[in-house]
């Protein structure tokens, strides 16, 4: 069997991957990724390079991934249509895909008003489902977009995108996962759970219409490191959703970052119980050194 | 409707740079939404005047997109503009070239900032409704328009953001996909919003003349 990527293998033969997130440094020294990489190593399957997130700029998405497969590592590579419109984000996969990246994410991108440049003028040309079904098409039926013919090479990536089990509506938020899945989608990186409740909801939808069958879903998982940063996550980042158990919990510990890690391990415990789920992601902004012990505590090595 | 909002008022002074001005407004948009209507217009005559500027004259257009409308009334007023050397309009972005197309005595400057396409809510408030996208396509979504209303132009569905009903951008501003869906969820309807929206064309909206 040929596997586009090292993270179809792992999920169609073992069922279960575990992927982590690599923050882009901002500015071009490559060093900073290959330090977080180094540690983190033998930690999972795949990583994630993010692509300008929340707006802030950072060394690209592209850059990044280049330099995690000089170093035999796997990337995925993250896109978001806010910055690139059809013309530029098509030429990118192609040109991601000529360098050996074999995994890309799609995402519509958080709103530019949030980063560093708020007086940027947004892209939005097409929304993360619809960059789904242009890349599958280029993919499966060598196509762009326009309907041109790819005449050299259709782009053989494994096509990741996003989902927010906790934001509203909820019914619609199946819809939309059914609606991805529909456009091309084969893996799914689901926002950070933390209200485990809403997150068994959303997967007893997913599961009643046969989704997980469909696609492989990873589990979002966010170590906090702080109160402050447990506040920013549940005050201020849209779509997070903390509940007041977890808030409360890091507020009256002595210790945060061991309070924070132990809800992660909790979490992940439970997560990996859940039917239907096919793996983790782990985000752990600034603080990528804790996921080598967070891994292997959670027996997910 | 076209809704404005005036400059700040040091920004517009700033401009004029004490040279004398002659004053435009327009008796529809502008006037509508309180930024270039008659009152408007003798508000900032009083307001020039008391900054020692010398406020030549003032007419108000019917309305200051028209050309051949403009030319005609402008005519009867040319002693007056000629005495001036910035022409202060206060109508939307094109009033403001449909006037600098007839005047070449003096510089004409934008007196009010043009917002958006939208609808008149109350005596005060406005909300955009549209962006002039050259092809309509709210067949698609109930009489709602997501690209003029969603900034980040979701055409399937609404982005993570969405919480309680609010834009991630603004909690001033409703998630119009959180209307949509609801609305479409009380004619038990939803299922339209299943199919996949495909890009937007968007050489429609490249259309210059008509
Ligand atoms: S779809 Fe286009 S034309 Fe119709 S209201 Fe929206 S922006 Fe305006
Ligand atoms: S919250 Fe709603 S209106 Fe705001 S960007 Fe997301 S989908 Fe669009």
């Amino acid at each position: 069997m040929n596997y586009t990527s090292n993270l179809e293998k792992v999920l169609k033969t073992k069922g279960f991957a575990v992927t982590a997130e690599i923050g882009p440094p901002k500015g071009c020294d490559a060093e900073k990724i290959k330090a977080k990489a180094d540690f983190l190593i033998n930690c999972a399957d795949a990583f994630n390079i993010t692509d300008n997130q929340t707006g802030v700029v950072r060394l690209s998405s592209i850059g990044g991934s280049v330099i995690l497969l000089d170093m035999g590592l796997e990337p995925i590579m993250q896109m978001a249509c806010r910055d690139r419109n059809r013309i530029a984000l098509q030429s990118d996969v192609l040109g991601a895909c000529a360098v050996g990246v074999r995994n890309i994410l799609f995402v519509t991108g958080d709103h530019q008003c949030f980063g560093n440049h708020p007086n940027a003028r947004g892209v939005f040309d097409l929304d993360s489902i619809q960059l789904i079904k242009v890349v599958k098409d280029m993919r499966d039926h060598g196509v762009f977009q326009s309907g041109d013919e790819i005449k050299f090479g259709r782009p053989n990536v494994f096509i990741g995108g996003a989902a927010n089990p906790f934001a509203d509506p909820l019914s619609f938020r199946v819809d939309r996962l059914e609606k991805k899945i529909f456009a091309g989608v084969d893996f799914i990186q689901t926002q950070s759970v933390f209200n485990l409740e809403r997150f068994n909801c959303w997967m007893d939808e997913v599961r009643s219409r046969g989704l997980d069958k469909k696609v492989f879903i990873l589990a979002g998982v966010t170590p906090l490191k702080s109160l402050k940063m447990c506040e920013r996550m549940k005050f201020h980042v849209p779509g997070v959703d903390i509940p007041n158990v977890i808030y409360n919990r890091m507020k009256n510990t002595s210790d945060p970052k061991k309070e924070g890690f132990d809800i992660s391990l909790e979490l992940i415990k439970e997560i990996k119980k859940i039917k239907g789920v096919s793996g983790v992601h782990i985000t752990a902004l600034f603080w990528e050194n804790i996921i080598p012990s967070l891994v292997s505590k959670a027996g997910l090595l | 409707m076209i809704v404005t909002k005036q400059k700040d008022l040091e920004s517009i002074i700033c401009l004029i740079q004490k040279d004398p001005v002659f004053i435009v407004g327009c008796s529809q948009c502008a006037t509508l939404c309180k930024t270039g209507g008659e009152d408007e217009i003798k508000k900032m005559v009083s307001i020039l005047k008391v900054k020692n500027i010398n406020v030549t004259g003032w007419v108000l257009l019917d309305p200051a997109c028209h050309l051949l409308n403009d030319k005609r009334i402008l005519k009867s007023y040319k002693d007056k503009i000629k005495k001036a050397k910035k022409v202060l309009v206060l109508a939307c972005g094109n009033g403001v070239q449909t006037v600098a197309e007839i005047i070449d005595n003096a510089e004409v400057i934008p007196g009010l900032d043009t917002l958006f396409l939208g609808e008149i809510k109350s005596v005060k408030e406005f909300e955009k409704r549209c962006n002039l996208c050259g092809e309509c396509i709210q067949y698609l979504f109930d009489g709602l328009c997501p690209i003029s209303r969603c900034p980040k132009n979701m055409l399937n569905g609404p982005c993570g953001g969405s919480k309680n009903g609010k834009c991630e951008v603004s909690k001033d501003l409703d998630c119009i996909w959180e209307i949509i869906i609801n609305k479409l969820d009380k004619k038990k309807k939803l299922f339209l919003l299943k199919r996949i929206v495909e890009p937007k064309d968007w050489s429609k909206s490249l259309v210059m003349k008509r």
